[in-house]
């Protein structure tokens, strides 16, 4: 089987993030990036999978050289090789453009299944996913947390759809899958893992050879475009009420009431 | 990595700079990070997550009780923590920067867990890959990598410590076997190892036996009194008559030379690990010290704390690139036995006093075990202690510096 899955490297969800002075963007100076953690969940599923079924799993990033790393920890992990596709000009490339040439490179590769994370810790926009799914009109499902084969070309997953319940799905292959959080736990990357992923390979390729003209990618072309980036406001201190009780409990409701406005 | 775990909260996400706490996420100055490959942040970062995740929610209990985290085996000889800087027979193979990186993240779990690590791979399968026939590493090797078996490290006696030279254990030639007898104290892993690389005199020579748990003659007695290495097993190892077949010898250990490069090994890692109980303290302190009110103000507002902190950072710095340069030399094949002393030494003293001021740091809260730094405090004394006590690190380099040996009259 060949089995695909869409990574993207994220800043760690334990950096701590500071906005530009101008609004830009963010300070990328020295964050920690990592792998998406949610994609981590999909590269651990396709490594289930192929141990299951045979075959090869391939990774798809669309990011600069720095995003090697990321890919490279899921080489470790245990994928055989991976396609990054970067060029010159596709910064501000928004999620429309990066699916389109994710999908491209799916396309190119003829992969069976593709897993992704249900979304990107950074933007969290997602719809990735989804969106590759539609160019490559195969149908998505997502965020599941669980998977199964039922046979060679059907698959059953379970996501949460609120309340406590539980939608199942089947679906026929090819097909998107979208992890969502418990879906496995991911493997640790082994130091032999990392080792021989020294040696797999990340096959980069430009939009263009995929048949995207770069014109149509990048800030420019990009039909959501992104004005202000702005932190969240500060946190103010808390509010400590002392006392009796039968003095701060009437306190606390009117504060409730006229300050906060929550009740 | 940032792999969401419970812990951290129910769902991951990135969260705007507040201050506040985040987890640990190492200590880096001066863009240590920029001169490490590739692989070797893989292989630190990919220790730290285990770390992280297996060892520090349980560790506490487990020193408290007196109790080795047996159960964590399968899982790092799944990582390809055992003698990872070792080539072959199944071993991870990474350069020695790499190994050094794992044993200081998994020194801040805990020094019992980098011990272990030591013993298994710098102590055990060292000598074999280094003095073992073919057919003992093809025996032993894969399986001491996978942890199928333990091992211990048998230099060290009652009455024979920084001088092991005086040992008293030794072997007699008895047909195709070889009597042991004697006895060894202060033993990593002596109770639950399943072989034994016992270091005995023959004809007044010193030499490595590899003696296998159910040889007869050969008893383990568990040290259960500790203050220190508390998650960490201590044992004595007797030997009474107990014959072994003369195959076991490790044909290539010629004196106690051989006994003292494996220590050179173990001492390397180490070097590493004592940075990483710093790293933990310094960490705990740090944040500590930015919540704790006193006087209507953060702790770390005031000048002697910031004085200790400031300390704690410059001495875990100097090390870093110390140590680094240290793997480099050895991964060149220059590093000598006295730069290893240098690195050991300065870094465990430092660990240690690093562990003191963050206990100091966090008041009564940092007797209990909430807190890592008193942990690291009692092990670091023992760290002090083994694989050369800091004086006798401290000879070694005046031995260097002067070419006078001062060890003491015997030789
Ligand atoms: C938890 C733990 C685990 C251990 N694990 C192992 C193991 O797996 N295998 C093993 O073989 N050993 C092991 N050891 C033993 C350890 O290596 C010895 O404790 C160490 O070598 C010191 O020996 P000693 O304790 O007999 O102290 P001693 O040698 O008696 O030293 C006592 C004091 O005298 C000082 N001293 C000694 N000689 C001199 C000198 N010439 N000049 C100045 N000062 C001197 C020492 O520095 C020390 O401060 C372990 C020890 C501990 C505590």
């Amino acid at each position: 089987m060949k089995i695909g899955v869409l990574l993207k490297q994220v800043p760690d969800s334990e950096a701590r993030i500071k906005v530009k002075a101008d609004g830009s963007g963010i300070e990328t100076g020295d964050i920690k990036y990592v792998i998406n953690p949610f994609d981590e969940y999909g590269v651990e599923e396709a490594l289930k999978l192929k141990k299951a079924k045979g075959g090869e799993v391939v990774i798809f990033s669309f990011g600069p050289k720095k995003a090697d790393e990321a890919i490279r920890g899921a080489l470790a992990m245990g994928a055989d090789r991976a396609v990054r596709v970067d060029g010159t000009g596709l910064e501000g490339s928004d999620n429309y453009a990066v699916a389109r040439v994710l999908a491209a490179a799916v396309k190119a590769e003829g992969m069976d299944i593709v897993f992704a994370g249900k979304q990107a810790i950074d933007d969290d926009s997602a719809q990735v996913p989804q969106l590759v799914a539609e160019f490559l009109d195969w149908p998505e499902v997502g965020p599941v947390e669980t998977f199964e084969m039922v046979d060679d070309t059907t698959i059953k997953v379970e996501r949460a759809i609120g309340g406590g319940s539980k939608e199942v799905i089947q679906s026929a292959l090819p097909a998107v899958v979208a992890a969502e959080k418990g879906l496995n736990s991911p493997r640790y990357a082994s130091l032999p893992g990392i080792m021989k992923a020294k040696r797999k390979k990340i096959d980069v390729k430009t939009p263009d050879a995929l048949g995207i003209p770069a014109a149509e990618m990048g800030a420019g072309a990009a039909l959501v475009k992104v004005t202000k980036w702005s932190p969240p406001p500060v946190r103010a201190a808390g509010k400590v009420l002392k006392g009796e009780l039968s003095e701060t409990i009437p306190q606390l409701v009117k504060l409730l009431h006229e300050e906060a406005k929550v009740i | 990595m940032g792999r969401p775990t419970e812990r951290r909260g129910d769902r991951p996400t990135i969260v705007a700079d507040q201050g506040g706490d985040v987890a640990f996420d190492g200590v880096d100055f001066m863009a240590f990070d920029s001169l490490l490959s590739e692989e070797e942040r893989l292989t630190r970062d990919t220790v730290r997550q285990f770390v992280e995740d297996e060892v520090l929610p349980i560790i506490a209990d487990h020193f408290q009780k007196g109790k080795f985290p047996a159960h964590l085996l399968p899982q790092m000889a799944e990582l390809g923590l055992f003698g990872a800087n070792l080539k072959g027979y199944g071993a991870a193979g990474v350069n020695n920067v790499a190994y050094g990186l794992m044993m200081q993240e998994l020194e801040r779990g805990d020094s019992g867990i980098r011990s272990f690590a030591s013993v298994q791979g710098g102590l055990v399968m060292y000598p074999i890959h280094t003095f073992g026939s073919e057919a003992q590493k093809r025996r032993y090797l894969p399986e001491l990598v996978s942890a199928r078996l333990v091992g211990c490290y048998g230099l060290t006696e009652a009455d024979a410590g920084s001088d092991p030279g005086s040992m008293r254990t030794h072997a007699v030639a008895d047909g195709t076997s070889y009597i042991l007898n004697g006895s060894k104290m202060w033993i990593t892993n002596g109770s639950i190892a399943d072989v034994a690389i016992v270091w005995a005199k023959l004809d007044g020579i010193v030499h490595g036996f590899i003696v296998e748990r159910d040889t007869r003659g050969f008893e383990t007695r568990e040290i259960d009194n500790k203050f220190s290495l508390r998650a960490s097993v201590t044992s004595e190892l007797f030997f009474d008559d107990c014959r072994i077949p003369k195959e076991n010898l490790l044909p290539h250990t010629a004196g106690l030379k051989s006994a003292l490069m494996c220590l050179t090994q173990a001492r390397y890692g180490i070097a590493w690990g004592a940075i990483g109980a710093a790293m933990g303290c310094y960490e705990e302190a740090r944040s500590y010290a930015g919540e704790r009110i006193q006087f209507g103000q953060p702790i770390a507002g005031f000048q002697l704390t910031q004085q200790k902190l400031a300390l704690m950072l410059t001495e875990i710095t100097k090390a870093q690139f110390m140590t680094l340069q240290l793997g480099r030399l050895k991964d060149a094949g220059k590093a000598r036995h006295f730069h290893v002393s240098m690195a050991k030494r300065n870094n465990v003293y430092w660990a240690l006093e690093i562990a003191r001021m963050a206990r100091e740091l966090l008041g009564a809260s940092g007797i209990v075990d909430e807190y890592h730094a008193m942990r690291h405090a009692l092990n670091l004394e023992s760290v002090k202690t083994y694989e050369g006590t800091h004086e006798v690190h401290t000879l070694i380099l005046g031995e260097h510096i002067t070419g006078i040996a001062a060890y003491g009259g015997r030789q």
